[in-house]
């Protein structure tokens, strides 16, 4: 069967996981990876038999096959230079940056809501590691009891955590309060983040708490829905585990996940970075499925 | 020697009032620190800007609101405020500037100063002076902190400062510590203490002893955990070795008996949580979180604060001692 031809920008950590994740891929084919320099990342690539370029965003724009582009770059790199090339080119961008341009796409909460969205100009934001990680469990309290309040507290290892992340924590934070809101339905979203540096490096944990508006709908419904939630999240995360089952004291509901990576290029304790790389490839995947039933055309 | 002390009843003394500072509170307490001549009064969240929370606790009256009556009440002393990135924000330092704070200490883990960067430099920006705060140093070696240390001296910060945060370290430590980053930096060392060994005043005038230049204290040591160096009793101390610390003594003990000890919620002794947190190297402010928690699962606060040790958990990651006392109830 045909396949989607795919482009990755920025061959780094991210860059080169979420390869390994597309060569898994039904309906995507790594076509392209493009960084701006030689590198590590690019000989990783080549000697995988994939394209590689150092001619950044413009040798994506240059491949009229490709139609789809993951940036894996920075913020600055996506607004200034690969979002107008791509968008141009007519390639579609899933944005891993905070830049956030386009909507923010969380697989299970919203990817079939963006659907009519879809077009080649879309530019679709990841948001966070930790808004992938804890934006579905809002959401799937807030669709049964609503939530005035939702606050998340990241924990991820010294380890995981780039350069980009440390030199930007309110980027994090920011973001991921404003995914709680707008994606997961919660009136006021509130993200903590706290790098650990124990070794051997823990697993990355997410606790969720929030505030229900209708708290007689109860427990049993809340949970069903958070249990829901997480069977939908396993299939593109098969590390997503509930470390703590909900809890309901008042209004307050209080769940603890954790996140083991895949382990494909980075170590299972970076299932931050496992996480908002897997739901990258799934929405791409999703969106590339319909593109194929329709002839490989924009949907 | 020219000591300035750091009076952080206000911030500190935050989590032992369970966040519940009113606007009262602050400017009596404010104020009587000013008149009584501290260098520096910090006030904000005992897990600093943005701390109010389900996760640290909800804060009884807003943070802007205090900063703002607690700076007008002050005249010579200048008003800090803690952040920790992670939890309060660029925008939430922008505020407390506009409201009136003269210096922000940006706070991080001991190994992790380089999540300072971008907060330090943006309240350099903004004209405050700015602090490099290391915590939970007993977690680590005095070449690391070193390094760290001067990561934050090289982002532009006015000194550094070492939080002994889970009260853990004895005299030795601290010495071995401030020796090492005095020697290695430009600008001044500073320390804060907590009294879960019973070893907050002699640490301080140990730091002193090797160079460090500001320290901090509490009034009546009100504080997390067992509380801090209590700075009435350190002015006193520090005033009988000599040094001067441009602080009126007498007038600290007052503003201590007038404005600090009608507000206590438990005197501030070294309970059996507080003296575990210093036994096992736990983050001070999670002690009645903690009591909360074992009360919740039935358990015995002491051994979720061993648990808490052994899984080297850091400071903020209060969220955290739900997921042991889970764990140990459903072990057994």
């Amino acid at each position: 069967m045909d396949k989607i031809k795919v482009a990755v920008i920025g061959p780094g950590n991210i860059g080169s996981d979420l390869m390994y994740k597309i060569f898994r891929s039904k309906n995507l084919e790594m076509a392209l990876m493009t960084g701006i320099v030689e590198s590590e990342g690019i000989r990783r690539a080549a000697s995988l038999g994939v394209a590689t370029s150092i001619d950044g965003v413009k040798a994506v724009a240059a491949n009229k096959e490709i139609k789809i582009a993951f940036d894996a770059t920075s913020a600055a790199a996506h607004l200034k230079f690969n979002s107008p090339v791509l968008r141009e080119a007519g390639v579609m961008s899933i944005d891993l940056t905070p830049a956030a341009i386009g909507p923010y796409c969380v697989p299970c909460v919203n990817l079939d809501a963006l659907h009519d969205q879809i077009n080649d100009k879309l530019d679709i934001n990841m948001v966070t590691c930790g808004g992938q990680a804890t934006i579905p469990i809002v959401y799937a309290i807030s669709r049964v009891a609503g939530a005035s309040y939702a606050e998340i507290v990241a924990c991820i290892s010294s380890k995981s955590a780039g350069p980009g992340t440390r030199a930007n924590m309110d980027e994090f934070t920011e973001t991921t309060s404003k995914g709680l809101e707008v994606v997961g339905g919660a009136d006021k979203g509130k993200a903590i983040i706290i790098l650990n540096p124990a070794e051997p490096p823990l697993m990355m944990t997410n606790t969720v708490m929030a505030r229900v508006k209708n708290p007689e709908v109860g427990f049993e419904k809340i949970k069903e829905s958070i249990d829901a939630m997480v069977k939908e999240l396993k299939e593109y995360v098969p590390g997503y585990t509930l470390r703590v089952p909900p809890i309901m004291e008042g209004d307050k509901v209080t769940t603890i996940v954790q996140v083991e990576g895949q382990g494909d290029f980075l170590p299972k304790f970076s299932g931050n970075l496992d996480i908002i790389n897997s739901a990258a490839v799934a929405a791409a995947d999703k969106i590339a499925a319909e593109m194929l039933a329709k002839g490989g055309a924009p949907v | 020697m020219k000591i300035n002390l750091v009076d952080a009843t206000l911030r500190d003394g935050s989590h032992a009032l369970r966040h519940g500072i009113t606007e009262d509170m602050a400017v009596s307490i404010a104020k009587g620190l000013d008149e009584a001549g501290v260098a520096i009064i910090e006030l904000s969240h005992g897990d600093g800007l943005g701390g109010s929370s389900f996760t640290y606790g909800f804060s009884k009256e807003d943070q802007f609101k205090l900063i703002e009556a607690a700076g007008k009440a002050i005249k010579k002393s200048k008003l800090s405020v803690l952040l920790l990135p992670g939890i309060g924000t660029i925008e939430d330092l922008n505020k407390a500037k506009e409201r009136g704070a003269d210096v922000v200490r940006v706070a991080t883990h001991v190994t992790e100063a380089d999540v300072s960067e971008q907060h330090i430099k943006a309240a350099n920006d903004i004209g405050m002076m700015t602090v490099g705060f290391l915590m939970m140093v007993h977690m680590a070696e005095k070449e690391r902190i070193v390094e760290e240390a001067k990561k934050m001296e090289s982002y532009g910060a006015s000194y550094v400062n070492l939080a002994d945060s889970a009260g853990y370290l004895l005299t030795d430590g601290v010495k071995e510590r401030i020796d090492a980053v005095v020697n290695a930096v430009k600008i001044p060392v500073g320390f804060h203490a907590h009294n879960n060994l019973g070893m907050a005043m002699a640490n301080s005038l140990a730091a002193v002893e090797v160079g460090a230049t500001y320290v901090d204290g509490t009034l009546r040591g009100l504080g997390a955990g067992a509380g801090n160096t209590q700075m009435e009793v350190l002015a006193g101390a520090l005033k009988r070795i000599g040094h001067d610390t441009g602080a009126d003594f007498y007038h600290l003990m007052d503003v201590a008996r007038d404005s600090v000890d009608p507000i206590m919620l438990r005197p501030q002794v070294i309970d059996n949580g507080s003296l575990m947190l210093g036994y096992a190297g736990v983050y001070s402010s999670f002690l009645l979180h903690v009591y909360n928690a074992a009360e919740k699962f039935g358990l015995e606060p002491r051994d979720i604060l061993v648990e808490l040790g052994a899984r080297k958990m850091v400071g903020g990651q209060e969220d955290m001692i739900i997921d042991v006392a889970y764990r140990i109830k459903n072990k057994g």
